[in-house]
């Protein structure tokens, strides 16, 4: 807490650009946030996150039966209880802290958030995990790659393509066939 | 004497053609992965450790140590040629090297920094092999109350000293203690928050979670602040040193060692203090003062060994003790794990050969490490001039299947995205990441030893506290977490006065 202190001091002078940076693509939740000074709002997200993830982790716990044993006299319970209750209290502490201006080391809130790149690495990141099995390694982890290459900007299609499948294919001779390691051939099974 | 004949049959597993190999394979791709822009140490390694689960654990440990070195020194380099500390402790470097690659003298900053990380890692190695015998005798003799003291001091320093910011620090810690408590209870076998999930049962690989927050979060983070532009490499020249860089060297090489290898070995020491104090004590020694800040050779020197003396000394708590100390020793435990060894005093004495292979391929991969990268660099170099999007298309395509390849399950890609959206948010908020990792690796370990000293007690609270190591333990605990009140105290008390000022 004493760093984010000392360091609350110089963010006080740039906030009026970091608040106009902030309000629009960051979370669009302190877009009202209008007070030129005010301290990085968005932080209140993590704290919200903290407290629900301690409530959770509490009602997942109280959910487990009363289970002690003479091998084991606490069982199961009270660590899960004793983190939420801590994941709790450390989220009021944090929004404490966010209140009175505190931010994180090296905290960047200055410039864009690219929600849209972000959002298409995601999709594409869940198109893999749902087509690995099926397609198997080698096409849907190249799709992967072309796809993220594309979106992260490049332009050169065919190429990167190219790379992609000579990727794929390394990986999968390199790592499943030379060192073992398991992954899937999918509909390629007996063609590699 | 035992320990040396021990070493010699050390040396003797690994010097085989088919090992020596598998130890090039390592230091190779270790240097080439953490070589990539963004690409720290631990996040190289977290990456590289799905591909040595096809191998016996022998091998796979003559990989990993391989993979270690490789990717201390990649680290370094980028933050020489780039301006870019891929970790903390190479911070410091960043300060003289850069200016020394501007003054044209990239070559010379990074032969001090190879030949010195040699120096320092054959030292430190050899410091392991004396001094982990001596922590094992002493922690053959703690039991179950004095480990989980000891547990919980490296869990709050890490939390608490580490970062600048205590709240994040253990808002971190928390995240990774939950994360750690997912899946089935050792004990009971009850499932603790699985929410039903059956993939949820056997808990979240340390793998994936390192992968996810590191490697996904770091490509999210760029792409979402659009930085996915072309870093301008400097010319390097040709990687030698003159007489007057070796005369200017070998000092900071050595006080470097002396001052990482004993930070490294203490829980929660870092890599960060003793390579700012190396940096602050040869700038006071050096005769070329006026050079400091203008690419001084020995402020790369000093903190680049005292940097890889204090990554040895980490294997020292756990080797010994089982206590992971960085986001590197972490996953290196997360290995061992997966070959269902466990790091303590007893690893010693039932996995000796185990160990010993690893400490000899340590020293193994370190002499490889400088034969083949000084002549190599300026091939490593031509990595830094790979596009921006393929190199973060490449590091979701490996962090796949990387993730994929632990369990070999579709689901685990589902939650390594999860865990990297959450990288990325602790990347925006700045929340310390080292506490989630040693969160969840620690955390199942420390709940075991309280729940073994409460079964020894018969439940009574008491049974927390065993014999003198852990008062001591918890005396040091206390005082970390007396310490911000002091700082306080003394801050209300300057602030009284502020305003009259004002």
């Amino acid at each position: 807490m004493t760093g984010a202190d000392d360091t609350a001091v110089p963010a006080a002078d740039n906030a009026a650009d970091d608040s106009a940076a902030d309000g629009g693509p960051d979370t669009g939740a302190d877009a009202e946030a209008t007070a030129p000074a005010g301290p990085d709002r968005a932080q209140y997200w993590v704290c919200g996150g903290l407290a629900l993830l301690g409530v959770l982790v509490i009602v997942d716990a109280a959910r487990i039966a009363g289970f002690t044993a003479s091998n084991d006299p606490i069982g199961p319970k009270p660590v899960p209880i004793i983190l939420g209750a801590l994941l709790i209290g450390v989220a009021a502490f944090y929004a404490l802290d966010v209140a009175r201006g505190g931010r994180g080391e090296a905290a960047e809130t200055d410039g864009a958030f690219d929600w849209r790149t972000v959002g298409l690495l995601c999709a594409l990141f869940v198109a893999n995990a749902l087509v690995i099995e099926w397609l198997g390694w080698v096409i849907s982890g190249s799709l992967l790659f072309w796809g993220a290459a594309i979106v992260l900007g490049s332009r050169r299609y065919f190429l990167t393509l190219g790379a992609a499948v000579v990727l794929g294919l390394a990986t999968f001779y390199g790592f499943a066939i030379g060192l073992g390691v398991g992954l899937p051939a999918g509909i390629l099974q007996g063609i590699l | 004497m035992d320990n040396m004949h021990a070493l010699i049959d050390g040396f003797g597993a690994v010097l085989t053609p088919q090992n020596l190999l598998i130890a090039l394979i390592g230091v190779t791709i270790g240097t080439a992965v953490s070589m990539l822009p963004g690409m720290g140490t631990a996040m190289a390694i977290a990456l590289l450790l799905p591909i040595t689960y096809g191998l016996e654990p022998t091998q796979a440990f003559i990989m990993f140590a391989g993979i270690f070195y490789g990717g201390m020194y990649g680290g370094s380099t980028t933050a020489i040629l780039l301006n870019t500390p891929g970790q903390s402790s190479s911070v410091v470097t960043v300060m003289e090297g850069f200016k020394m690659t501007r003054k044209g003298r990239g070559g010379q900053a990074l032969a001090t920094a190879a030949i010195g990380s040699f120096v320092a890692g054959t030292i430190a190695t050899v410091a392991l092999v004396f001094v982990t015998p001596i922590t094992v005798d002493f922690a053959i003799g703690l039991g179950a109350p004095d480990y989980f003291a000891i547990m919980v001091l490296a869990l709050v320093a890490t939390a608490s000293v580490l970062g600048s910011s205590r709240i994040r620090g253990f808002a971190s810690l928390l995240f990774g203690l939950a994360l750690g408590t997912i899946g089935i209870d050792a004990v009971t076998g009850q499932q603790r928050l699985t929410y039903g999930l059956p993939q949820l049962a056997d808990g979240i690989d340390v793998v994936i979670v390192a992968v996810g927050v590191f490697a996904i979060g770091e490509a999210l983070w760029i792409a979402a602040r659009g930085r996915a532009t072309k870093d301008e490499v400097l010319p390097v020249g040709r990687v030698w040193m003159g007489r007057s860089d070796w005369r200017r060297s070998w000092g900071p090489w050595l006080r470097g060692t002396a001052l990482g290898f004993p930070f490294g070995a203490m829980p929660a020491g870092g890599a960060e203090v003793p390579t700012f104090l190396s940096y602050v004590t040869e700038r006071r020694l050096s005769k070329h003062k006026d050079e400091f800040g203008h690419g001084a050779i020995e402020g790369v020197a000093g903190p680049e060994a005292a940097n890889n003396a204090s990554a040895a000394g980490t294997l020292v708590p756990m080797l010994a003790l089982g206590l992971p100390c960085n986001a590197t020793a972490a996953i290196m435990l997360a290995a061992f794990q997966t070959y269902g060894i466990q790091p303590g005093p007893l690893l010693f004495e039932n996995e000796s050969t185990l160990v010993w292979t690893l400490i000899a391929s340590l020293f193994i991969g370190n002499a490889m490490l400088l034969v083949l990268n000084m002549p190599m660099i300026p091939i490593w170099v031509k990595l830094l001039r790979i596009p921006k999007p393929y190199l973060f298309a490449g590091i979701l395509f490996f962090a796949s299947m990387g993730a994929y390849a632990v369990n070999a399950q579709p689901f685990d890609l589902f939650v390594l995205l999860v865990l990297g959206l959450v990288g990325l948010a602790m990347r925006r908020f700045g929340v310390p990441m080292l506490p989630l990792i040693v969160g969840v690796i620690l955390g199942p370990m420390a709940e075991r030893q309280a729940r073994m000293s409460l079964q020894l007690s018969g439940g009574d609270l008491s049974g927390l506290i065993g014999g003198p190591v852990s008062w001591t333990v918890y005396g040091i605990i206390a005082l970390i977490a007396l310490w911000p009140l002091a700082v306080l105290v003394r801050r209300r008390s300057t602030r009284v006065r502020e305003p009259a000022a004002a």
